[in-house]
């Protein structure tokens, strides 16, 4: 079956730029519901940008951005807020509120949004923890957790409220391979264990296609490559392999643009 | 000279879109519908914080402002012969003026700054972005109740000042410099008049603490989330902080001791 044939988000003809740099000029990409969609490329593409735009914390220059029909741009506050209810965001940071213990990061949504009973909470809170293989740390500060430790707890609290898509920053950045591993676990059972749509903004190649049914692959403001893992592996663009084989040179130039070495150097002082 | 007219031109665009920005921030924190139930915690925290913790700056350097008050009135009225009005003196120049002024001062160095600073980390943390998809409007949740506690503090902490600067007047001038204590209070409570100089100084602090709170939330709301940009920022919020306070203070005194 065609993946694409239920999608949760629908992003058409996108466009967004950020002084006189185009960011995404025009870009289409459909995220399937239930699955783990990848959006991949290299650094400074505005895969994060792209989240921002999905979760109606900036706003797109051109085109739609589809939620279910809603078209987010467009929402009122309320709205959003209502919209941004059904998403939960796991920022690359962690982003967890420094003046509250792991605990109270994770029941804060679930206080802000339902009416349980404190024990409710507690239970719910202790549950998500356990999820993510921190319930021992419940009552730690953030400043005493390890980096891995704060986006486990970060991603306890995106789940908190069972949403039906959570977003992932560049969740494998700056781990150590023993929490890379734990988090692409995570990811992956997560995905399957509540049923909700992921998507993993990343550049980290392999463990992203381990885990992803879909992927886009986005550079220069737009979308060079999608399909699932297997079918990206066949495509003969050569930008599309530089990127998944890590090469250092190639379309994407390891070289910033610059004027002629020799000429530069002989110029003397600049 | 035209790239200079077209920087300055920049600069002055920029600082009014800054404007813009800032008047923004104001009406979606404040004209935003109240929650009193989630915002009272919250602001009896940020008054802890604002307020409380600003105490002992506020008690020290009012006594020693009213202690050197006393006596250089004492030192240039005895020549005259009128040291009695010591008392009037140290009241009217803290009521109508010290207090508000170096209280504001001061408060915008003590709580200007750190609200700065926290406010820019925690959008550099991505934090407000987090409460944003938490779908808590962080404007309600940070801005508002950082807001209050300024704008509720200042005119408190400046009554302060204006109490134990006038006690430290009256230690120098009564107890060290042996005035007649009764002349000394006699004559304060003679010329300082509720309406006009007790009641226009605490208008003046709570305009100061409008601004001052304003400059510190803005500026650390929009700083740009670097370290240097949140140095910049904090510097930003006492230069502006400093500079609106003697300006407004010029302005609020000719409204309302000009005719006098």
């Amino acid at each position: 079956m065609d993946p694409l044939s239920d999608t949760i988000i629908d992003i058409r003809g996108l466009t967004f730029s950020r002084g006189s740099r185009t960011i995404f000029n025009n870009i289409d990409i459909q995220v399937p519901r239930g699955k783990v969609t990848a959006i991949m490329g290299p650094s400074g593409t505005g895969k994060t940008t792209l989240l921002k735009l999905i979760g109606g914390q900036l706003k797109p220059d051109a085109g739609q951005i589809l939620l279910d029909g809603d078209n987010i741009p467009t929402l009122g506050r309320s709205d959003l807020f209502a919209a941004r209810e059904r998403m939960g965001m796991l920022f690359q940071s962690g982003a967890l509120f420094t003046d509250m213990s792991v605990f109270e990061n994770v029941a804060f949504p679930i206080r802000v949004h339902t009416d349980l009973s404190v024990d409710m909470i507690r239970d719910v809170v202790l549950m998500k923890l356990q999820a993510v293989g921190l319930r021992g740390a419940a009552d730690l500060m953030p400043s005493e957790l390890s980096g891995g430790m704060a986006r486990r707890v970060a991603l306890a609290r995106a789940i908190a409220l069972d949403p039906d898509i959570v977003m992932y920053d560049e969740p494998f950045t700056g781990q150590d391979p023993i929490a890379m591993g734990v988090l692409v676990n995570l990811i992956r059972r997560l995905n399957q264990a509540l049923g909700h749509t992921s998507i993993v903004v990343s550049h980290d190649i392999n463990e992203t296609l381990s885990i992803a049914d879909y992927v886009y692959i986005v550079a220069d403001g737009r979308v060079i490559a999608k399909g699932s893992p297997e079918e990206l592996a066949a495509v003969e663009s050569d930008q599309v392999r530089q990127f998944m084989q890590g090469l250092p040179d190639g379309p994407v130039p390891f070289h910033y643009p610059a004027p002629d070495y020799l000429q530069q150097l002989l110029q003397g002082s600049r | 000279m035209l790239d200079w007219i077209q920087s300055l031109g920049h600069r002055g665009l920029s600082r009014l879109a800054a404007f813009g920005r800032a008047g923004r921030l104001l009406v979606q924190s404040l004209v935003a519908r109240p929650e009193p139930v989630t915002m009272f915690p919250l602001l009896i925290k940020q008054l802890y914080f604002v307020g409380v913790l600003s105490l002992i700056i506020i008690v020290v350097s009012g006594g020693f402002i009213g202690m050197v008050l006393g006596l250089q009135g004492y030192t240039i009225l005895v020549d005259y012969g009128s040291e009695q009005a010591v008392g009037q003196m140290v009241a009217l120049s803290l009521v109508r003026e010290l207090a508000p002024v170096v209280t504001a001062l001061l408060f915008a160095g003590r709580a200007g700054s750190a609200l700065t600073a926290e406010i820019g980390l925690m959008k550099a943390t991505e934090q407000l972005a987090s409460f944003e998809m938490i779908g808590v409007d962080p404007m309600r949740r940070i801005i508002a109740p950082r807001f209050w506690a300024g704008f509720i503090s200042m005119p408190i902490l400046t009554i302060i000042f204006s109490v134990v600067g006038v006690w430290g007047g009256a230690l120098v001038a009564v107890e060290w410099l042996g005035i007649f204590d009764g002349s000394f209070w006699a004559n304060m409570q003679q010329a300082v008049d509720f309406r006009n100089d007790v009641l226009n100084g605490v208008i003046k602090a709570v305009v100061f603490g409008f601004v001052v709170t304003w400059i510190a939330v803005f500026e650390g709301y929009d700083c740009i989330p670097t370290s240097q940009g949140i140095s910049q920022a904090t510097t930003r919020t006492v230069v502006f902080s400093s500079l609106a306070i003697l300006g407004l203070d010029f302005l609020l005194t000719a409204l309302m001791f000009g005719e006098l």
